[in-house]
């Protein structure tokens, strides 16, 4: 018998993956996306299984992307938010989850402020657990659709030489999409204001404090976002003058490659580190990424709960 | 009735005097009686030594004891027998208790309750252990007054702003984590400036639980130009890194702190154990529930516990894999102890307290907490497998604990 294309139990983060397990997701998003094209969108995968997002954290994109793959594959789920849950009455992580165990869920898929909140529950839980982000420490669907995304527009990603620009120090998508990148052949390199540089981050990627440098001859560019608590944390003295050293405008990504991918996980700032021109321009291919985060999600979802009947 | 117990047989190691024999060792009324190649039993109660090695007690200078407070992490009965288990005569409660012990009436309340097989008399220190004295004139202040009574200022550095929601050392462990890091700089900026403060002040101050390169060397140079500090090591910094939070997915019986740093970090502490920039080693002992452990790691309780792991691991980790001598280990936990807080112990001459530790080198043993005479169960030395081991404590001429009684 060969060994199976995932072999893990969780997606924890993309750092413990091989290469061959995250071809192993994208080929199968790749092939399960054809089902969001159908006019009925809807397959029995998943059926009679059971998955509750738990989400520590607003999240706009995240959960709703997760919540449509959860429907399409047929599988039962539920959202909990923290708003409307019993966490305000102050239960812990481990009582709120050990309790929703107690309903027998396949799967949890948890969004949480503290890195390693996944690995927690991966020791505490019987479920399969998917960190749908943890903490500053990584978003591995986030960093698997953005490698769907390129992959289609690119046909490969060895050898792509990508630019991640922006809050590296606070970005659990910086991390996760360095570690698949690495992994998978691509050339990163790390730009932002050294007080938004992670210690010791250049163990893992080449790093600049130079835009300009970042961006020249990529092929795509990934930028992320700049929360505005971060200017009277006394990282960087003002919006405008981030937005002037650090943010992407037209004129610079003309430095970049022809056909440059410009992404973005969001929400965006427009106007601070993405002129809203790049954006909404030719280049940027934001909203391919939400499509892909379903197909992606879905893949996931199919892999760790091991659908019966194929899509 | 008097009290008389005789150790034959065990190797003597008493490096406060140079002193590394097959020795007896008579024990009466509390005190060293007799040191002799053989003593003769005449009504003693005699316990076999033979093969084993005697010392003066090992002293603990930075133990949590949380009586008051929080009895529910350990107590000072429940503590006392960890350290007595550990091969540790001696603790130094540290006084982050709740409410502080900063009054006389505290002090007095702790040793009112059952301090017991271990004895311990009056306030030996003042410290600002998991405090960190922000103010410099605070702790110029500390370090003038303690002079007119004899104490050491126990120093915990830490500039807090730079320690700001840490839970772990800053550097590329702590970036791959997503965890906010301290940087070790934090640390040393406290230790120059006290060491700087002791150097003005004439006063005596000894830096806790050191965990840079950067404090060690801190250290060493104001040794150098002669003034009055001293620093600590614990077990766990002078054994593990930063590295293990990682590979050991974010248990959180690897934080602590000072949090574990990088290996150059550890690697100057065993050379700060070698040359004499570091004075001793202590546990910080520092017992919590599993609730306030079992939790996301940002949110876990600081600290591990180490009475009864500490001496095993030296013995193995330190002595066994040739890092520092056997003599120099006794020094370490309980000649410089004993002299750096002034205390009556750490030598076996004639008249000296009856505090003895005696070690067993050969015991295999596999760390089990589960066993631990602690309340508390937070380490991150579960399951490690060591040679060598404490096999009797003798506090005040009486047997607190041994192995297998």
């Amino acid at each position: 018998m060969t060994a199976p294309a995932y072999p893990h139990r969780h997606l924890l983060g993309i750092e413990p993956l091989e290469a061959s397990h995250i071809t192993a997701v994208l080929d199968t998003a790749e092939a399960l996306r054809e089902v969001l094209d159908r006019p009925i969108k809807k397959v029995p995968a998943l059926r009679g299984k059971t998955v509750v997002n738990l989400f520590y954290e607003a999240s706009t994109r995240t959960r709703a992307s997760f919540e449509i793959a959860e429907k399409v594959l047929s599988a039962d789920s539920l959202s909990i938010a923290t708003s409307t849950s019993s966490v305000q009455k102050g239960e812990t992580l481990l009582d709120t989850a050990k309790n929703l165990e107690a309903m027998n869920p396949d799967m949890i898929v948890l969004r949480h402020s503290a890195s390693g909140a996944a690995h927690f529950l991966a020791r505490h839980c019987r479920s399969a657990i998917v960190n749908a982000g943890d903490g500053a420490h990584e978003h591995p669907t986030q960093a698997l659709l953005d490698a769907l995304t390129l992959r289609q527009r690119k046909g490969r990603l060895e050898g792509l030489r990508v630019a991640i620009v922006g809050d590296v120090l606070h970005s659990r998508v910086a991390r996760s999409n360095v570690w698949l990148l690495t992994k998978m052949g691509a050339r990163v390199i790390l730009c932002a204001p050294p007080t938004l540089m992670p210690p010791g981050i250049e163990t893992l990627a080449p790093t600049t404090y130079r835009i300009d440098e970042a961006v020249e001859g990529a092929d795509a560019i990934m930028m992320l976002r700049i929360q505005q608590e971060r200017m009277t944390g006394g990282y960087f003295p003002t919006l405008r003058e981030y937005h002037a050293r650090f943010g992407l405008t037209e004129e610079r990504v003309r430095l970049a490659k022809k056909d440059v991918l410009i992404l973005h996980p969001g929400p965006m700032n427009r106007g601070v580190e993405i002129a809203s021109e790049v954006a909404d321009g030719p280049y940027s291919v934001i909203l391919d990424q939400v499509t892909n985060g379903v197909a992606v999600r879905m893949a996931v979802l199919y892999l760790l709960l091991g659908g019966a009947e194929a899509a | 009735m008097t009290d008389r117990l005789l150790l034959k047989g065990g190797r003597v190691i008493d490096p406060g005097r140079s002193l590394d024999a097959d020795l007896d060792l008579l024990l009466v009324d509390g005190e060293v009686a007799e040191l002799d190649t053989r003593v003769a039993a005449r009504g003693a109660e005699v316990i076999d030594v033979s093969g084993l090695v005697v010392c003066p007690g090992f002293i603990d200078l930075h133990t949590h004891l949380r009586q008051p407070g929080r009895e529910d992490k350990e107590t000072i009965a429940t503590g006392t027998r960890a350290a007595a288990a550990g091969g540790f005569t001696a603790v130094c409660a540290m006084p982050n208790t709740e409410p502080v012990n900063d009054q006389a009436g505290i002090t007095r309340a702790i040793l009112e309750a059952e301090y017991g097989d271990l004895r311990e008399a009056g306030c030996v220190a003042v410290s600002d252990d998991g405090r960190p004295m922000a103010s410099a004139r605070m702790m110029r202040r500390a370090l003038e007054y303690a002079k007119a009574f004899d104490l050491t200022v126990i120093d915990h550095c830490e500039e807090p702003t730079l320690a700001q929601g840490a839970s772990m050392n800053e550097g590329p462990v702590a970036t791959m984590l997503g965890l906010r890091g301290a940087p070790g700089a934090g640390e040393a900026i406290m230790v120059e400036r006290d060491v700087l403060l002791a150097e003005l002040t004439g006063g005596k101050l000894h830096i806790a639980h050191a965990s840079t390169a950067a404090s060690v060397d801190a250290v060493r140079r104001g040794k150098a130009r002669g003034v009055r500090v001293t620093a600590e090591a614990t077990p766990h910094h002078l054994l593990l890194t930063d590295e293990l939070v990682r590979t050991s997915e974010y248990d959180t019986s690897t934080k602590m702190n000072p949090p574990l740093r990088a290996e150059e970090d550890r690697q100057a502490l065993i050379q700060g154990l070698r040359d004499g920039a570091v004075d001793c080693i202590a546990t910080d002992h520092a017992p919590h529930t599993v609730d306030d452990k079992k939790v996301e790691y940002d949110a876990a309780a600081f600290g591990i516990v180490g009475l009864e792991t500490a001496v095993a691991l030296c013995l193995d980790r330190l002595v066994a894999a040739g890092l520092i001598s056997l003599g120099r280990l006794i020094e370490l936990l309980s000649t410089r102890p004993a002299a750096i807080l002034g205390l009556p112990g750490g030598t076996l001459a004639p008249g000296a307290p009856a505090d003895v530790t005696v070690l067993d080198l050969s015991r295999r043993h596999k760390v089990d907490p589960a066993r631990f005479l602690s309340k508390s169960r937070n380490t991150p030395f579960g399951g490690w497998t060591l040679k060598g081991a404490p096999a009797l404590t003798i506090v005040g001429g009486r047997v607190a604990w041994g192995h297998g009684r």
